[in-house]
C-alpha cells in the first residue's frame, strides 16, 4: 500500500484531479478560491468562539445537493467541521 | 418512438464526431434503424468520417429552410441497412438554425427511427443549443485531461440546466500505461471529479486513426477500441455489460508496441 501511496502522490495525474477540483468549485459556484478561503476563515472564527475544532479536518466545499421546493438540484455550501471539545465556560 | 441523443464535450477535439460515428453504426449493426445528424454547420466533419461525403446532394440546412424533404437529404450506408446521415452545410453558419427548428426536426425523425444522434460542435453556443434542444439524453465526450475535464463540467451544467432527462460520460483516448504509473487520471477519478454515470471508455488507439483515414468506423471490429465502442452501443440499448480490462486485453503485439513508443 504505502509503495503504491508513494507513486500515487508523485504522479502527475493526482496533481491534475486536485487542481480540477479546486477549479471546478469556482467554477461551479461562480465564486473564486479567495472567497472561498474567506468564507472559511470567518466561519472559523465564530464557531471558535464557542466550540473548539478540528482545524486539519475542516471542510469546506461548494457541492449540489437536490433541492426541496423544486425538482432541479442546487449549490449549496458544505461544511464538515470536526469538534474537538466544547467549550462550557467562556474564560 | 425513436430516442434523440446528443454527444457533445465542450471543448473540441476529444472525440465527439468518432464517437457519434462508432455509436451510430453500432447500434445499426445491433439491428437498430439509426439517423445521425451533423449539427455544426460550416464545418462539416462526420460525412468524411463516415466515408459518406461524396454522396451528399441535400443538407441539414435545406431541410429546416423546406428547399428539400428529409427523405432526400437523408443519405443511406450502404454498409449497413439501417443506417443513414444527414450531412451538415457547409457553406453555412450555426445561425441559420434554431434550437426550435431542430426540435421539430428531431420529432418528425422520432416516429421513423430508433435512435437519432446528434453531432454536436465545439463551444456552448448557438450550435450547441441547437444540438441538444430535441435531445432526451446526452452522450458527454471527455479525454482524461484538465482541460477536457473542466469543460465537460461545464457542458453537464448546461445540461441540466436545459433539464436533460440524461447523462453519461464517455472518457475517450485513456493510455492504460500511463494511468499506471500515475501520469493520467483514470476514468474512475474523471467520473470522480464530473459526478456522472460512466457509459464507456475508449482507449487511445491508433486503430482510429487508420479507421477514419479510410472512411470506416471501427465499432465492432478485434480492435480495444471497436469493442470499446460496442460495448457502449449495448449500454445504450439498456444491456449490461461490464468494463473492458484495457490492460488485459493488450497482447504481445501492443506490448511490444507498447515498448517501442518509449524509446
Amino acid at each position: 500500500m504505502g509503495f503504491s501511496d508513494f507513486f500515487k502522490k508523485k504522479g502527475t495525474g493526482n496533481i491534475a484531479k486536485d487542481r480540477l477540483k479546486l477549479v471546478l468549485v469556482s467554477d461551479r459556484a461562480g465564486c473564486s478560491p479567495e472567497i472561498m478561503e474567506q468564507i472559511k476563515n470567518d466561519i472559523i472564527n465564530v464557531i471558535s468562539k464557542y466550540i473548539e475544532i478540528d482545524l486539519e479536518g475542516l471542510d469546506i466545499k461548494i457541492t449540489q445537493t437536490e433541492s426541496e421546493s423544486n425538482n432541479g438540484s442546487v449549490p449549496a455550501l458544505f461544511a464538515n467541521i470536526p469538534i474537538k471539545d466544547l467549550k462550557t465556560t467562556k474564560k | 418512438m425513436g430516442e434523440v441523443i446528443v454527444v457533445t464535450s465542450g471543448k473540441g477535439g476529444v472525440g465527439k464526431t468518432t464517437t457519434t460515428a462508432n455509436v451510430g453504426t453500432g447500434l445499426a449493426m445491433l439491428d437498430k434503424k439509426v439517423v445521425l445528424i451533423d449539427t455544426d454547420i460550416g464545418l462539416r466533419n462526420l460525412d468524411v468520417v463516415m466515408g459518406l461525403e461524396n454522396r451528399i446532394v441535400y443538407n441539414l440546412v435545406d431541410v429546416i429552410e423546406g428547399s428539400c424533404r428529409i427523405r432526400n437529404a437523408l443519405i443511406k450506408d450502404k454498409r449497413y441497412p439501417n443506417l443513414y446521415l444527414l450531412p451538415s452545410a457547409q457553406t453555412r453558419d450555426k445561425n441559420a438554425v434554431t434550437p426550435e427548428q431542430m426540435q421539430k426536426l428531431a420529432d418528425e425523425l422520432r416516429d421513423e427511427f430508433d435512435y437519432i444522434l446528434m453531432d454536436c460542435p465545439a463551444g456552448i453556443e448557438q450550435g450547441f443549443k441547437n444540438a441538444i434542444a430535441g435531445a432526451d439524453r446526452a452522450l458527454v465526450v471527455t479525454t482524461p485531461e484538465v482541460s477536457a475535464v473542466r469543460d465537460a463540467d461545464r457542458i453537464i451544467g448546461l445540461l441540466e440546466a436545459n433539464e436533460m432527462k440524461q447523462t453519461h460520460l464517455i472518457v475517450n483516448r485513456i493510455r492504460m500505461d500511463m494511468v499506471k504509473r500515475g501520469d493520467m487520471m483514470s476514468s474512475d477519478d474523471v467520473c470522480e471529479i464530473l459526478a456522472v454515470d460512466l457509459i464507456g471508455i475508449v482507449p487511445d488507439d491508433e486503430n482510429i486513426v487508420i479507421s477514419t483515414n479510410q472512411g470506416e468506423p471501427l465499432v465492432g471490429s478485434d480492435s480495444l477500441a471497436g469493442k470499446a465502442y460496442m460495448n457502449i452501443c449495448k449500454r445504450v440499448i439498456g444491456e449490461e455489460v461490464p468494463f473492458l480490462n484495457l490492460e488485459e486485453k493488450q497482447g504481445i503485439f501492443g506490448k511490444l508496441f507498447g515498448k517501442r513508443k518509449k524509446n
